[in-house]
């Protein structure tokens, strides 16, 4: 990996001993926790798929695939665990139209033409993980904000009146400032607004999935960054996040809670992308195996600049590199959702819709508490800022127009909740 | 002679039901008018939506709705969904489709059976999706389906008659007509399927997914008809294996 110190950003506003502290944090290892000790009041579940995961990602070696193992696995009509470490291979790259090729016959026999839309909404954007590569660190100098009540349920009818019926509410990771019952909260308002709701939150425990279960969630989505446990070590120098194997389990215990769906991804770029990709998809296939009844869902986010540090970026992962993940995701795994969020421009979620994509984001702020801004131009005083840059800006209604004008058919909603 | 699909207390001409996996005007209006359709099969959730795309705004005047509990994990769950699906103003008719299985989306026959009974009992007129086993296809005559419809291959994978034998002896075995859901990729297995016996053939993904949907719809009409006739009018027979001795086994017999 290139020099990490391109993520550590001094803020002048901060008290020397955060300075120091963050410095120590920075530079030596052994001031920092261990990641694999839980905190107290983490819960620990029986799954040996913690296990499996990292093992079969570091016995991963993509260099040691050919083009033969990649002709054999765009032939055989359902891949496996090798085939698909084939198609993440180098060997796979000059492959990429036929992968692409198999993977929109794919996407076609499962999903037809139709596309999902859904917008994130950020209600809190405080934090008390550093982790080094994130807008809302607690040591990036940002614009915090808390929503109250009244100002998600404004927000929040901005984006349904724009015509949106799903929902990913995400916020910072910060258990003092947005505990579960805030949460909660949030949600019973989205209730108000919305056909289908989904979480992006700090990992929780079976019990407090359950309640948010019962205030109207069903999707949990957690992004384990990398699987590369040391890399992991290296990024997430502070807070609950350190703890890799508790953000493991999400997707379990969240299952266990009764959930409907849960969402994967590593951050493309914080590792070795095929072996984090490859962690990926089958950190959701071993689930899928334990819980056939899940609707899983893969993202894909590659690295964007943040506040205060605009020279953060993907590293090795191009537009065909991802192209390639995508595809070796369909392929392995044809009945998983596939989402591809702002983070890639308009020009690339308009191609990779045609093949593989099966939800896009539009309309979305990273920000909070500017959608009425955003959508309307009106000008707001006091927002927080953004988690990252987006790329690609479009509206509800320009995306609808766009992918319809593309031949897919953009579906607002295909739930019902009983 | 007029040959009839009765379920619950209607009588369609055609034998062809359109599926609801993949749906968009184009290929609705081809079910109805290039293929005959007079069922189409609406997933409850996906009218469940505020916005333009409301799949009952599609639906032509005189077509039957088949509204399915797609997304039921349980009989609890379905049975719920289609109480909703009758409050809506979506008729009596529902299918049952119960789901346990993200991967394969194979239908969990247990509860289907469940779900039956609860809805048979409410008036309905319910048209279960089934793995084809015949125990629970007597289980569901029993529960009051008002047909039964077994799976030829997993849905969406257009596979064909991977169940056939397993159809064929629920064709001679139960009662009540035998609509074969899933997995038909092709005219030619569909009119198999109807040579076999069965009532009528769900499509969807065989359709949406062609080169040419019109076209593609017509084909499979044609195939269902041609299919239908030949079961009705009695199929030649078919030797098993080669030719017949030509001195009888039993020639010597005086």
């Amino acid at each position: 990996m290139s020099d990490d110190r391109i993520y550590f950003i001094d803020s002048d506003t901060l008290p020397p001993e955060a300075l120091a502290k963050k410095h120590r944090l920075e530079n030596d290892p052994s001031s920092r926790a261990d990641i694999m000790t839980y905190l107290p009041g983490m819960e620990v579940i029986d799954s040996d798929i913690k296990d499996k995961v990292p093992a079969e990602m570091n016995a991963y070696d993509p260099a040691a695939y050919t083009s033969a193992d990649v002709e054999r696995a765009l032939t055989r009509e359902h891949c496996n665990v090798e085939d698909f470490k084939a198609l993440l291979s180098p060997a796979a790259a000059p492959f990429l139209e036929r992968m692409a090729a198999r993977a929109e016959k794919e996407t076609e026999n499962r999903f037809g033409n139709t596309v999902y839309l859904f917008t994130p909404i950020y209600i809190a954007n405080y934090c008390q993980n550093y982790c080094v590569y994130c807008g809302f660190n607690c040591y990036n100098n940002i614009r915090r904000k808390k929503l109250t009540p009244e100002e998600i349920d404004h927000e929040m009818k901005v984006i349904s009146d724009a015509g949106m019926e799903e929902i990913l509410i995400l916020t910072g990771e910060s258990r003092k400032y947005s505990d579960v019952d805030y949460i909660g909260e949030s949600v019973k308002i989205a209730e108000k607004y919305f056909k289908n709701i989904g979480i992006e939150v700090y990992p929780l425990n079976v019990d407090e999935y359950k309640y948010l279960h019962e205030c109207g969630v069903d999707y949990v989505t957690v992004f384990q960054e990398t699987y590369d446990l040391t890399r992991f070590e290296q990024l997430h120098l502070l807070g609950h996040k350190r703890v890799w194997p508790y953000r493991f389990d999400s997707q379990e215990r969240a299952l266990m809670a009764g959930m409907r769906g849960a969402a994967f991804s590593a951050l493309l770029g914080l590792s070795d992308f095929r072996k984090d990709a490859f962690a990926t998809g089958l950190h959701a296939h071993l689930i899928g195996r334990k819980y056939p009844h899940a609707e899983l869902s893969l993202s894909c986010p590659r690295l964007r600049p943040i506040v205060n540090n605009d020279k953060i970026n993907p590293n090795d992962v191009g537009e065909r590199e991802l192209c390639q993940i995508l595809c070796a995701y369909r392929l392995f795994l044809p009945y998983a959702g596939i989402t591809v969020s702002s983070r890639e421009s308009a020009r690339f979620r308009n191609g990779i819709a045609k093949i593989c994509a099966t939800k896009i984001s539009a309309g979305v702020s990273t920000g909070i508490g500017d959608h009425e801004e955003k959508y309307e131009g009106k000008q707001g005083e006091n927002a927080g800022d953004e988690q990252f840059e987006i790329n690609d800006g479009r509206s509800t209604e320009k995306m609808y127009k766009d992918l319809e004008e593309g031949g897919l058919q953009p579906v607002m909603n295909d739930y019902l909740y009983v | 002679m007029s040959d009839k699909l009765k379920l619950g207390n209607k009588e369609f001409s055609s034998r062809f039901i359109l599926g609801s996996g993949k749906y968009n005007l184009n290929l609705i209006k081809a079910a109805v008018e290039q293929g005959g359709a007079e069922i189409i099969t609406l997933a409850l959730r996906r009218a469940n939506t505020k916005e333009s795309e409301n799949i009952l705004d599609f639906i032509p005047k005189g077509v039957t709705l088949l509204p399915n509990t797609s997304g039921a994990r349980n009989a609890e769950e379905a049975v719920r969904i289609a109480r909703l699906s009758r409050e809506l103003g979506c008729g009596d008719f529902v299918k049952i489709e119960i789901m346990r299985d993200a991967k394969y989306l194979f239908p969990d026959n247990e509860e289907t059976v469940k779900a039956t009974a609860v809805l048979a009992k409410e008036g309905f007129v319910v048209l279960p999706y089934m793995n084809p086993d015949l125990n629970v296809a007597r289980d569901l005559v029993s529960a009051g389906a008002a047909a039964v419809m077994p799976l030829a291959a997993p849905i969406g994978s257009n596979k064909g008659l991977a169940t056939k034998d397993m159809i064929q002896i629920l064709i001679e075995e139960i009662d009540l007509p035998i609509i074969v859901d899933a997995g038909i990729g092709k005219p030619s297995q569909a009119c198999e399927a109807m040579e076999m016996g069965a009532a009528a053939i769900m499509a969807n993904t065989a359709i949406a997914t062609a080169g040419n949907v019109p076209d593609m719809a017509s084909a499979f009409k044609l195939a269902i008809e041609a299919g239908r006739k030949a079961y009705l009018t009695g199929m030649g027979r078919v030797l098993a294996r080669g030719g017949s001795a030509s001195d009888p086994l039993t020639g010597f017999l005086r």
